[in-house]
């Protein structure tokens, strides 16, 4: 654990610009890609290809009425739309950007990431329950099942991922990556963790929360204006961090592939702009991947998502586990 | 130590005034005209039937439940996982047996089909 320095605000300040402006810049390309894999134009119009399109939608949303249903619990109703936004913001505390770039090495800073992340889930039902209406309920009501439930094999993923860098410091899970990423290492961990990752965004196929025919908006059918921007927001916020997740944990952060072999030794700004380039080129794929999923795979019905998560990857990842526990320990101790 | 929780309490507050200043900006820049249609709950253009916090299926409380459960096996895992390469044959067997315990626990959830959200559960 490397004491905090200078350092760490100059990235703490660069993570949260480029967090945010990857969540509007997550938008327009959702829209753009949909629109490409749909054999349409999307949005071209708000300056050089369409680019301005999220700045436009924010100052629409700014200049919406603020609703909040009478019969609704009004400050529950107000506090709920912070919640997503404010944990998906603190995740970027601990991710190593590049070597030595983070904002903080703590040696809890594993647990503090589930931690962080598992808050999410109160924003979504608190915002279903207080509206006093019946899909949001329903939709805060699922979304809390469904979110709970991939919780699990999530943390059994990561906890697999600790058992090779047998510390809960984030940074040392990235450094461990060096010479064998845990995908090569771990590839049912990854795939769990993947698919986990995607239920816990809320994401197609696992976007139950929101599904337009059963539900009209889900949870945020009574919100309007900059509340509901908030939730639209946080969403794209969480699908970064979902990306930056996987790469963190089972793509070997900001190193190349086998590195440890094969990279010679730099050091330096170049050092720098190669770690945070190869991190953010990983970070921008999955983001692609998730924005590619969402117009690919078609969503799940409520009991195949609870069946998928409790019959199935549950069970995987305990004995993923297990036996990546057992092999361990034998090749430390008897090889 | 504890001085490198300090970033994270800084970035708290900033993400904190961040979200409370977006929403209190669509407060101030937005028009308020309230009318009684628009602030009832939508429920497709019907007047609102019943409050909307009526009971709902057991099947969420049995998820929360079991939840709890396998999150405390989860938590337990992360120290031990740090610390079991050291620690002797003895810690390796009893943590499996304690995992084999609580999957015993998840196969008879799964049996008694508390986690069966097919229509079939009503035909109980």
């Amino acid at each position: 654990m490397e004491p905090v320095t200078s350092t760490s605000y100059i990235v703490l300040g660069v993570a949260l610009f480029m967090l945010l402006n990857s969540a509007a810049l997550a938008v327009y390309f959702e829209r753009r890609i949909a629109a490409f894999i749909q054999n349409r134009v999307g949005p071209n119009r708000v300056g050089p290809l369409g680019l301005f399109q999220p700045l436009a939608d924010v100052v629409k949303l700014l200049l919406k009425e603020d609703v909040t249903p009478t019969q609704g619990y009004r400050v529950i109703h107000t506090i709920a739309p912070v919640i997503p936004v404010f944990t998906a913001l603190m995740t970027a505390a601990v991710i190593p950007f590049g070597e030595g770039l983070y904002v903080t090495d703590i040696n809890t800073g594993v647990l503090y990431l589930l931690a962080i992340t598992s808050l999410g889930v109160y924003g979504v039902t608190l915002a279903g329950w207080s509206s006093n209406s019946k899909y949001s309920l329903l939709g805060g009501l699922r979304a809390a099942a469904q979110m709970v439930s991939y919780e699990l094999p999530l943390g059994m993923a990561i906890a697999s991922c600790i058992l090779f860098s047998q510390s809960l410091s984030v940074v040392d899970v990235a450094n461990s990556q060096e010479f064998w990423w845990n995908i090569f290492r771990n590839p049912i961990g990854a795939v769990i963790f993947v698919v986990a990752t995607f239920a816990e965004a809320n994401r197609t196929p696992f976007d139950l929360v929101e599904a337009e025919q059963e539900l009209v908006g889900g949870f945020h059918t009574e919100y309007s204006s900059m509340k509901f921007g908030m939730f639209f927001l946080a969403e794209y916020m969480h699908v970064m961090i979902g990306s930056m997740l996987i790469t963190t944990f089972f793509f070997g952060s900001y190193h190349l592939p086998f590195a440890g072999y094969w990279l010679p030794e730099i050091t330096g700004m170049w050092k720098v702009i190669l770690d945070v380039s190869v991190f953010t080129a990983k970070t921008v794929f999955f983001a692609f991947v998730f924005i590619w999923v969402r117009w690919t795979i078609p969503r799940f019905k409520y009991n195949q998502v609870m069946k998928l998560g409790w019959k199935k990857m549950l069970p995987l990842s305990i004995a993923n586990f297990m036996v990546l526990a057992v092999l361990i320990y034998a090749y430390y101790n008897f090889l | 130590m504890l001085e490198n929780y300090l970033p994270i309490v800084i970035l708290a507050v900033i993400a904190l005034v961040l979200a409370i200043l977006l929403m209190t900006l669509s407060r101030v820049l937005g028009p308020f005209r309230p009318n009684k249609n628009k602030l009832s709950p939508y429920e497709s253009g019907m007047d609102p039937v019943g409050e909307a916090d009526e009971r709902y299926s057991i099947s969420f409380y049995l998820v929360a439940m079991a939840f709890i459960v396998f999150d405390i096996e989860v938590v337990f895992l992360y120290p031990w996982t740090v610390q079991y390469l050291d620690a002797g044959v003895g810690t390796l067997v009893s943590m499996i047996i304690f995992i084999l315990e609580l999957f015993v626990g998840l196969v008879y959830l799964i049996k008694k089909g508390m986690l069966d959200w097919d229509i079939d559960q009503f035909k109980l």
